[in-house]
């Protein structure tokens, strides 16, 4: 296979409501095996997919957000989130998920899954991209 | 240019089937390829043949089926999505034990690998949906 692609798998849909967030979600899990380079962006209502202590209890729907905790570990471990929209939504990183990965190339430390970017910085990782999919 | 399609809503209630349509008959005509179409979501409801619009109006479904044979396109319907919604092969009937399958002509059911493929293959992917 010739040279890895830049995959990024936007997020803009809260996790309940549409199927969006859930099923984008089984996308990038899948796509995992496929080496390629690999990251996620999340804006809009879609910061809301990180949000700690979700409990969908009482909506008879399932709660899939513990997902998340498993990306580090199919090596998706680039994790943007727009500053703007959290800042929009009355959210600040310490109401995430404190989402990490183990670097193999130094001694398995653990790392910081989620970064937090501004709209001008995203939109610059946007444009080095080869593939987006929106969900 | 080798183009993929991702199709994300399904017939009817939004354009997104539509403009997926339009879009790969112009770029056919005007001589690109199209390695895939993939329909995801709600999109998978574009590969049932039971659909029956009323007699005034495009029939979806048929025109997918009519252009996959024209062109020899690569319709599929991811199967994750398509076991939510009721959307089933032969193969697939009998492993889930129904009563009947309704996928479309022209179309094939199988996994997410596929649009991933579909990425890596292709010049350009374009996603039509919400």
């Amino acid at each position: 296979m010739s040279k890895a692609k830049k995959f990024m798998y936007i997020n803009r849909h809260a996790p309940c409501g549409t199927v969006y967030a859930v099923e984008g979600l089984e996308v990038v899990l899948i796509g995992a095996a496929f080496e390629q380079d690999v990251c996620m962006a999340f804006v809009g209502d879609g910061v809301f997919q990180l949000k700690q202590d979700q409990d969908t209890a009482d909506t008879g729907m399932k709660n899939f957000s513990p997902a998340y905790r498993a990306l580090g570990d199919y090596e998706v471990n680039r994790l943007y989130v727009e500053r703007e929209s959290l800042e929009e939504r009355g959210l600040t990183e310490d109401d995430l998920m404190p989402l990490t990965w183990e670097d193999e190339d130094d001694d398995w430390a653990e790392k910081p899954s989620i970064h937090i970017v501004d709209r001008a910085q995203l939109s610059d990782l946007i444009e080095e991209q080869d593939i987006l999919l929106n969900f | 240019m080798k183009f993929s399609v991702m199709v994300n809503e399904g017939p009817y209630t939004h354009q997104a089937s539509d403009s997926a349509y339009q879009f790969i008959r112009a770029a056919l005509s005007a001589g690109h390829e199209i390695f895939r179409v993939f329909f995801y979501h709600d999109g998978v409801n574009n590969g049932t043949r039971l659909t029956t619009p009323p007699q005034d109006d495009r029939h979806i479904v048929n025109r997918w089926s009519e252009l996959a044979s024209e062109h020899d396109l690569d319709l599929v319907v991811c199967v994750a999505a398509a076991q939510r919604r009721g959307i089933v092969d032969p193969d697939e009937a009998k492993r889930n034990s129904k009563d009947g399958d309704n996928i479309a002509p022209g179309f094939r059911i199988s996994g997410l690998g596929q649009l991933i493929e579909a990425g890596i293959e292709s010049d350009r992917l374009l996603v039509f949906g919400d």
